[in-house]
């Protein structure tokens, strides 16, 4: 297979996302012996240093440096790799607030098939690739099959690929000539960041954590009186905080907080991808869902099937009993 | 301002546990709940509050069957003016652009300054939006969390990592999906629905919209799901079993162990 894999490449503070080297190794999975380009935009000193860091992981650094790209814009990036992109490339993005903007359009506008958040790659047969996804939060798995003949855009669950250790040094070519003069219809303005609460869970040994498996907002005392009688800290899953049960800034997840406790208790959160990408540093996972095959069992160290309203009172009630 | 959003009727993942069939071929479909996809939801409420604001229509579209029309009413009971089924069997296994092209087919068909999705439905894609924008060269933004209307301009708010927001500049029309927790949706009585029970909703095919069945539904697909499964999984949980008291007991000592009781 000749066909031309591309990735592009997020980063943040002079540093390249974690997802450059995973989107690597998917590259590998889809041609073990592809050599693989990354796109990288930026400005200034910042680019020329993630250009280098990553430059072990792929052949080819396409760095783009122009004052338009110092925020990542999807609209203005998309038009950017529809002019440079050669025809029917696969494009490798990862799946986050950044890939989800950029790559549905993308694929539109380069006139190749899409996938979305793919967790795993079993390869490629007569330009049909065959990948694997989840659905409805990881409750089921599906094969999906992509008819790759006119290229394609994919994007890659972070996490799902362990980057490989590589040396392969690759060169580095400036592309910035090519993207003057591009413009879009969305501008970036600014960021605003996230609001600082009444506790710090990131900072947080010990968490109760609930998701909507708690049901009722005044069923989260059940959730506060085991973290009492613990020592613990109160988060959540998302749902919770969309409906105002709890402040944002007790969100658990990719678009919440990370949390790096010494044990995590899961109350009635089924396990997204979105949630646990929030815990990090391995925990110990206690999980209680009163549906065995909720996807959060495949990651806690122990599981409770119960109906949490019933369980964590009497939990409780244990753990104040010991402590007198 | 008229404004088009576009909803998904979806299985209830509160009330079900998704399971998959005996074959392999999709999820177990019996004693399914469905309702509307929740960020659709989202999208509708917001749609609503600014044509409270600012004046306009909000239309509600879907593609699906005979039963999909539940979810139209359900949005129209909780204010928009309007519902549109989009139905065929030519549309069936459309895979993300077919059901983004007949969008789009739907869309050219009227005049909308503002179309919303949601951010992602039951198979967390997320690509509608995106697809349909570019397909309709319409500038777009994913995950908005917030909605200022600023003359011929919107100032959106985009949710990023970390619960911190991005603030961008878009142009009208456009097309935004929508997050969840941008606003409250309102409640929805029985007698809510009942009151737009007899409202007609019109049904239009592949035919109306001009479009070839060829290029949509199972023979325009390029990307196929080919069966579901439940992954094979590592270790998994260790599972304590025995009465409330014994494993709150064994937990209490496990928990002890590993500095998870102060
Ligand atoms: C861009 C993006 C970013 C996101 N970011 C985040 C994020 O940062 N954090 C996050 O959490 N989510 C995030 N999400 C949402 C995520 O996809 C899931 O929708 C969410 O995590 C689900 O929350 P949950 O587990 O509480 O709810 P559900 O998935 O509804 O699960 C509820 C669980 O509770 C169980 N249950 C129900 N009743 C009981 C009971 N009485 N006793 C015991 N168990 C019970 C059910 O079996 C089920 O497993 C994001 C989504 C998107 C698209
Ligand atoms: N069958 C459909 N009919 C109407 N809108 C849909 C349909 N499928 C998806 N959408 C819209 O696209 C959004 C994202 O869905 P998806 O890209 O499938 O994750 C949904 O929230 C809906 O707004």
């Amino acid at each position: 297979m000749s066909r031309q894999l591309f990735a592009y490449i997020t980063h943040k503070n002079s540093a390249a996302d974690d997802s450059a080297f995973e989107l690597a190794a998917a590259a590998k999975k889809i041609d073990a012996n592809a050599s693989v380009t990354a796109i990288v935009t930026g400005k200034g000193e910042d680019l020329t240093k993630v250009c280098g860091q990553i430059t072990s992981a792929f052949a080819k650094v396409w760095k783009i440096d122009g004052d338009a790209f110092a925020y990542p814009n999807a609209e203005l990036i998309r038009a950017m790799l529809v002019k440079i992109l050669p025809e029917k490339s696969i494009t490798l993005l990862a799946h986050d607030t950044f890939g989800m903007d950029l790559g549905p359009g993308l694929s539109v506008k380069l006139n190749a098939s899409f996938i979305s958040d793919v967790v795993d790659i079993e390869g490629v047969k007569s330009d049909i690739l065959k990948t694997i996804r989840q659905e409805y939060s990881g409750q089921v798995s599906t094969h999906v099959s992509c008819d790759i003949t006119d290229g394609a855009v994919i994007n890659i669950r972070p996490g799902s690929f362990k980057p490989e250790e590589t040396s392969i040094g690759g060169e580095i070519e400036d592309k910035s000539s090519e993207a003057e003069g591009i413009t879009a219809k969305r501008k970036y303005i600014e960021i605003i960041e996230a609001e600082i609460g009444d506790v710090d869970i990131t900072k947080s040994e010990i968490l109760v954590s609930v998701g909507r498996g708690i049901e009722d907002e005044e069923n989260i005392e059940i959730a506060q009186e085991l973290a009492d009688a613990m020592g613990a800290d109160v988060s959540c899953s998302r749902p919770i905080v969309d409906a105002k049960w709890l402040e944002k800034s007790r969100q658990v997840g990719t678009s919440g907080q990370t949390v790096k406790p010494k044990v995590y208790l899961a109350l009635g959160i089924s396990g997204s991808f979105q949630h646990l990408g929030g815990i990090k540093g391995s925990p110990f996972i206690v999980a209680v869902n009163k549906n065995a095959k909720a996807p959060i069992f495949q990651v806690a160290d122990i599981g409770i099937v119960d109906d949490l309203l019933d369980f964590v009172p009497v939990l409780t009630e244990k753990i104040e009993e010991l402590k007198g | 301002m008229e404004i088009l959003v576009c909803v998904k009727r979806a299985p209830d993942t509160l009330e079900n546990e998704i399971t998959v069939n005996k074959d392999g071929t999709n999820i177990e479909l019996e004693d399914l709940v469905y309702s509307v996809n929740e960020w659709d939801n989202y999208a509708v409420e917001e749609a609503i509050q600014i044509k409270d604001k600012v004046g306009g229509s909000v239309t509600v579209v879907t593609i699906g069957d005979e039963e999909a029309e539940e979810v139209l009413r359900r949005e129209m009971a909780m204010g928009a003016d309007k519902g549109i089924l989009i139905s065929d069997e030519a549309f069936e296994n459309s895979d993300g652009k077919g059901i983004a092209s007949i969008l789009k087919a739907e869309i050219e068909k009227g005049k909308y300054d503002l179309i919303l999705t949601g951010a992602q439905a039951d198979d967390g894609a997320g690509q509608i939006g995106g697809m349909l924008a570019a397909m309709l060269d319409l500038p777009y933004a994913s995950l908005v969390n917030k909605i200022d209307i600023a003359g011929e301009k919107l100032t959106v708010g985009r949710e990023i990592e970390g619960g911190v927001q991005e603030i961008n500049e878009i142009e009208l029309p456009c097309v935004l999906s929508i997050q969840t927790g941008i606003n409250e949706p309102r409640y929805v009585g029985i007698r809510g629905i009942r009151k737009v029970a007899s409202v007609e909703i019109p049904v239009h095919t592949a035919a109306d919209l001009g479009l070839d069945a060829s290029a949509v539904g199972t023979s325009g697909a390029k990307v196929k799901k080919l069966d579901y499964f439940i992954p094979e999984t590592g270790e998994g949980a260790e599972i304590l079993t025995g009465s409330q008291e014994e494993i709150a007991e064994k937990l209490i000592e496990l928990l002890k162990a590993k500095g998870g009781i102060k």
